[in-house]
């Protein structure tokens, strides 16, 4: 028996990324220098990107015996990611140094989160998929409970852990009837053995259940939402941040590598399914939110709801809802990360920006600030000439074309009802007057700059959408050749 | 000599960019050189559009001064500009309009100066944007984007019940538009791939899908319009709104419903609209007549103004399903009509509001011992409200009345009552307020309207006569587009 040393270059940008997540853990008790962990974080987050695009091929290449992948939706994604956790380290920074929290462990942890998402969006195998999953949760609890003298945030892991193990078995128990139906845990011989016709239909059933309440789960959506509130909330803010944008990448590349990659042949199976857990997100989250007073809180039934559009464009089972969803996925991040990094940023001074209240006047206070926070609402409620408009439509589109016309009117009509607390962002930054109490912002220059540049993004990219949705098509393209 | 420039580009772009200088300039500071900042951003923002007319074809009704580029190829969307004669003049009527905006909010707004004249400039732009589209996506993302100017002009700028009014107007406008764009993705496919409005209309639909994209365009385009039942938002809007926001409100954005009509309804689902006429002329009557008695009632000018533009356009929606050139050309002289007369009657009210800070008709009283330049105007458009001969208020409604005489001569009957109502409540609210003795110490102590209330009204009192003496060069321009308007509307589509 001769043994063939796997072939590493697809898998380069994780070993690197791992590399110097464990290297910046021993710097950090070796050098106890802060900023060092910062910038070797972001160097880290640049390496890979640069890695990413350099071994990147157009064909698909997988390795480790067909069980890791690498193909354009994965490069793309992966690229998105990193992108997403830089960005979201770089609005951290004095948000966590105020608070104490600037410390090895966040920058460890964030990197740890961000393999555990290379992973999954690679992963061509069950139990690589599980494992990234497994990676990434594992991170994201300690980072919730980085702020141990904080109850809230303590409950809050502590929710996030036991619902997060949960949605693990389900997706573990899933797994292992698909496995026992097929023989197989790979996703590709998966697919191939569906194909070809199985004897037992209430097993294949079952399994797809408990593996699609398992992505439900990890995506968040209805009715297996509940810990986003109370983990968005409990978190600190920065953490919040982390955990509302790069991981719902990975969620989707997560859906997609599962669903398409492996049990397409059922689709039938969980087209349905899907469509049940899109409106009721849509309809759980849009209406939830609505009652909020904590940002953070009506951000996160935001989040379900928008999690619920991504489901329809998957749920249209054709080339053209997987596009969209995943330009759908790419513009969510993009608000979420702009929209959270605004909370982070004006929480300073003490001040935790958590509440409606605390955004009352910011007209007033800081005209561009307030700006930016409108435009990424008016993006997020899909009003043009907003990113977050073309998002819609092109999940739309693809529903309407692929015969869900009822789907695309619920979804319009939830939208509506979205457009309202969005609106009242805008109303409580414009209408309202300043509180008196209100602290002055000390500017950081670089966070603002990129703030204004995450905002200016969302503007830019609703009115000139065509290079992004380009390159979803391009990467669904080559990947599902 | 203009081909290429893009001039529909231009009366888009110049405003908004005027807008986004003026917003760069900052703070409060330097308010004055935001204001003439401004009007030259206005005044340039309506030269660009003077070629439009001058260098129009009155003779064919192709789309003129057409502009193609790819957008978003993938989705096959383009940015595709054009007007005929019926799109044409709004252009014109909007940036016309945002000069007096500009010029009615000199002084009057002391708060965020930079942000309320970006505001109407930038607006003013996407609507211009929203007459000059023949794409699909882009009409609807200039559609629903102006919704975010005159949001927060009404929010910020507004009177005490500012934030109801402008979630509500923006709610309801929303739900309306929502439901278009579901629409506009059903046609994307079923005209095989092509967001271009021209191509729709040349797409054959059963009646059925017809029925179901009439329902989705005329919930659109009735809350802007806006029709009985789905109104309620235009006085609330109305009266919050500062001067400004009134004016635009009433003057082009109603407009855009109606225009949507035209674009949208009648050519691209054609026999839906005959199937249906019985609803529009229906809920136009009801406009005319029930809400003409509303407006009687009213104790507020402002929402007064408001009850009597809802009338006003119920005139026009009406003309447009009589499907006759009388009825489509009358309802379209109305539109122009109302947005000279209804804008007038705001900045009427804005220039009593101004000095005694109060809407309410008991208020008042006497005004013209006090403000005798001002009674002259203001009794110039109450006429032209009420639709008095030789007032650009009769020509539209005369026309559409006799357009109904030749289709049914109960629907001209209820129409004509607007003669009557309309004179009642104008003429009573202003008998209230101008004539009599002088009622109160505030009413005393006002002073005439100075040189800019003098010229804007005065522009607008030019443009009211003008139009009302001869509407010919209105008609003309119109002539074509309509005749080919109606040609294509007599033409079923049922595909069988």
């Amino acid at each position: 028996m001769n043994f063939t040393p796997p072939d590493l270059l697809p898998a380069l940008p994780e070993i690197f990324v791992l590399g110097m997540a464990c290297l910046i853990l021993l710097l950090d008790v070796l050098v106890k220098s802060r900023p060092l962990g910062y910038l070797l974080t972001l160097l880290t987050l640049l390496g890979a990107a640069l890695i990413t695009v350099f071994t990147s091929v157009p064909q698909v290449q997988t390795t480790f015996g067909g069980q890791f992948v690498d193909d354009a939706m994965s490069d793309v994604l992966k690229l998105m990611s990193y992108l997403a956790a830089m960005t979201a380290v770089v609005y951290s920074r004095n948000y966590l140094a105020e608070r104490g929290l600037f410390r090895g462990e966040y920058f460890v942890l964030s990197l740890f989160a961000v393999l555990g998402m290379m992973v999954m969006i690679s992963a061509n195998h069950f139990l690589v998929l599980y494992v990234g999953l497994e990676l990434l949760s594992l991170s994201l609890y300690a980072m919730v409970a980085l702020r141990r003298d904080s109850r809230q945030a303590t409950e809050a892991a502590m929710k996030y852990f036991v619902l997060g193990a949960l949605a693990s078995g389900l997706l573990l128990y899933g797994m292992s009837m698909l496995y026992g139906l097929t023989g197989t845990l790979s996703l590709p011989e998966m697919a191939a053995t569906l194909n070809a016709g199985v004897s037992d239909k209430v097993i294949l059933a079952f399994g797809v259940v408990f593996v699609v309440a398992g992505l439900g789960f990890k995506l968040g959506v209805a009715p297996f939402h509940m810990w986003v509130p109370d983990i968005y909330q409990g978190a600190p803010s920065a953490v919040t941040l982390f955990i509302s944008t790069a991981p719902k990448l990975a969620a989707f590349a997560f859906a997609m590598r599962l669903l398409v990659d492996g049990l397409h042949p059922a689709v039938g199976d969980w087209q349905g399914m899907l469509a049940i857990m899109a409106v009721l997100s849509l309809a759980v989250g849009n209406l939830a939110a609505i009652m909020q007073t904590n940002i953070k809180r009506m951000l996160a039934y935001s989040t379900i709801s928008h999690m619920g559009f991504l489901l329809l464009g998957i749920l249209s089972g054709t080339f053209a809802g997987y596009s969209a969803a995943m330009f759908y996925a790419i513009a969510y991040v993009l608000m979420s990360l702009g929209s959270f990094g605004l909370v982070v940023y004006l929480s300073q001074s003490g001040l935790e920006a958590e509440h409606l209240d605390d955004f009352k006047g910011l007209n007033s206070r800081h005209p561009w600030l307030a700006a930016l926070m409108a435009i990424l609402m008016f993006s997020m409620a899909g009003i043009p000439p907003f990113v977050g408009f073309y998002a819609k439509l092109s999940v739309l589109q693809a529903l309407v074309g692929a015969g869900f016309l009822w789907l695309a009117v619920v979804a319009v009509l939830f939208s509506l009802i979205g457009a309202f607390y969005y609106l009242r962002v805008v109303k409580i930054l414009y209408f309202d007057a300043p509180k008196a109490d209100a602290p002055a912002l000390t500017p950081a220059s670089d966070i603002q700059a990129l703030l204004s540049a995450n905002g200016v993004a969302v503007l830019v990219l609703g009115i000139l959408p065509q290079p992004l949705i380009t390159l979803c098509v391009y990467a669904m393209q080559m990947t599902l050749q | 000599m203009f081909e290429g420039i893009g001039l529909i580009s231009l009366a888009i772009w110049v405003p908004i960019v005027a807008g986004l200088l003026i917003l760069a300039t900052g703070g409060d500071k330097n308010a004055d050189g935001q204001r003439t900042l401004a009007l030259v951003g206005a005044v340039l923002g309506f030269l660009v559009t003077v070629p439009l007319w001058t260098g129009f074809d009155k003779t064919t009704s192709a789309m003129q001064f057409t502009e193609l580029a790819e957008w978003v190829p993938l989705f096959n969307i383009h940015y595709r500009l054009g007007v005929d004669g019926i799109s044409m003049p709004f252009i014109l009527l909007n940036s016309f309009t945002t000069i007096l905006v500009v010029l009615a909010g000199w002084e009057v707004i002391k708060d965020k100066v930079a942000q309320y004249m970006a505001a109407f400039l930038i607006q003013s732009g996407l609507i211009n944007g929203v007459f000059g589209a023949l794409d699909g996506v882009l009409f609807y993302v200039f559609f629903e984007a102006m919704l975010i100017p005159l949001y927060l002009i009404i929010g910020i700028w507004g009177g005490p019940n500012r934030v109801y009014a402008a979630i509500k107007f923006f709610l309801y406008t929303l739900l309306g538009s929502l439901l278009m764009l579901v629409a506009l993705l059903y046609l994307f496919f079923q005209s095989g791939g092509s967001f271009e409005i021209l191509a729709w209309h040349k797409v054959p639909l059963a009646m059925t899908a017809q029925i179901l994209l009439f329902v989705a365009f005329f919930f659109a385009f009735a809350v802007k319009v806006p029709m009985w039942p789905v109104h309620t938002w235009l006085p609330d809007a109305h009266v919050e709104a500062p001067t400004g926001g009134s004016v635009v409100l009433a003057a082009i954005t109603l407009k855009v419903g109606a225009y949507g009509f035209l674009r949208f309804i009648l050519p691209i689902v054609p026999d839906a609209a005959h199937e249906l006429t019985w609803l529009v002329v229906t809920l136009s009557l009801i406009a005319v007549v029930y809400i003409g008695l509303v407006a009687l009632v009213q104790s507020d000018m402002k929402k007064l103004i408001a009850y009597s533009s809802i009338a006003h356009m119920g005139f026009v929606t009406l003309g447009f399903f009589l499907f006759n050139p009388l009825g489509i050309e009358g309802g379209l002289i109305q539109m122009i009509s109302h947005g000279f007369i209804s804008a007038a009657m705001f900045l009427c009210v804005g220039v009593m509001y101004d000095r005694v800070h109060s809407r309410q008709i008991a208020d008042y009283g006497g005004v013209a011992n006090t403000m005798p330049r001002f009674a002259a105007f203001f009794m110039l458009f109450a006429m032209a409200n009420a639709g008095l001969p030789a007032t650009s208020g009769f020509v539209g409604e005369f026309m559409v009345i006799l357009g109904a005489v030749q289709v049914n001569f109960w629907w001209a009957f209820l129409a004509a009552t607007t003669l009557i109502f309309g004179a009642a409540y104008t003429l009573w609210m202003y008998k209230r307020v101008v004539f009599g003795p002088i009622a109160n110490q505030h009413v005393a102590e006002l002073g005439d309207i100075n040189s800019r209330e003098f010229l804007v009204l005065g522009l607008l009192a030019l443009c009211v006569l003008g139009m009302g003496l001869y509407p010919l060069p209105f008609t003309e321009v119109m002539h074509a587009s309509v005749n080919n308007l109606l040609e294509h509307v007599a033409h079923s589509k049922l595909a069988y």
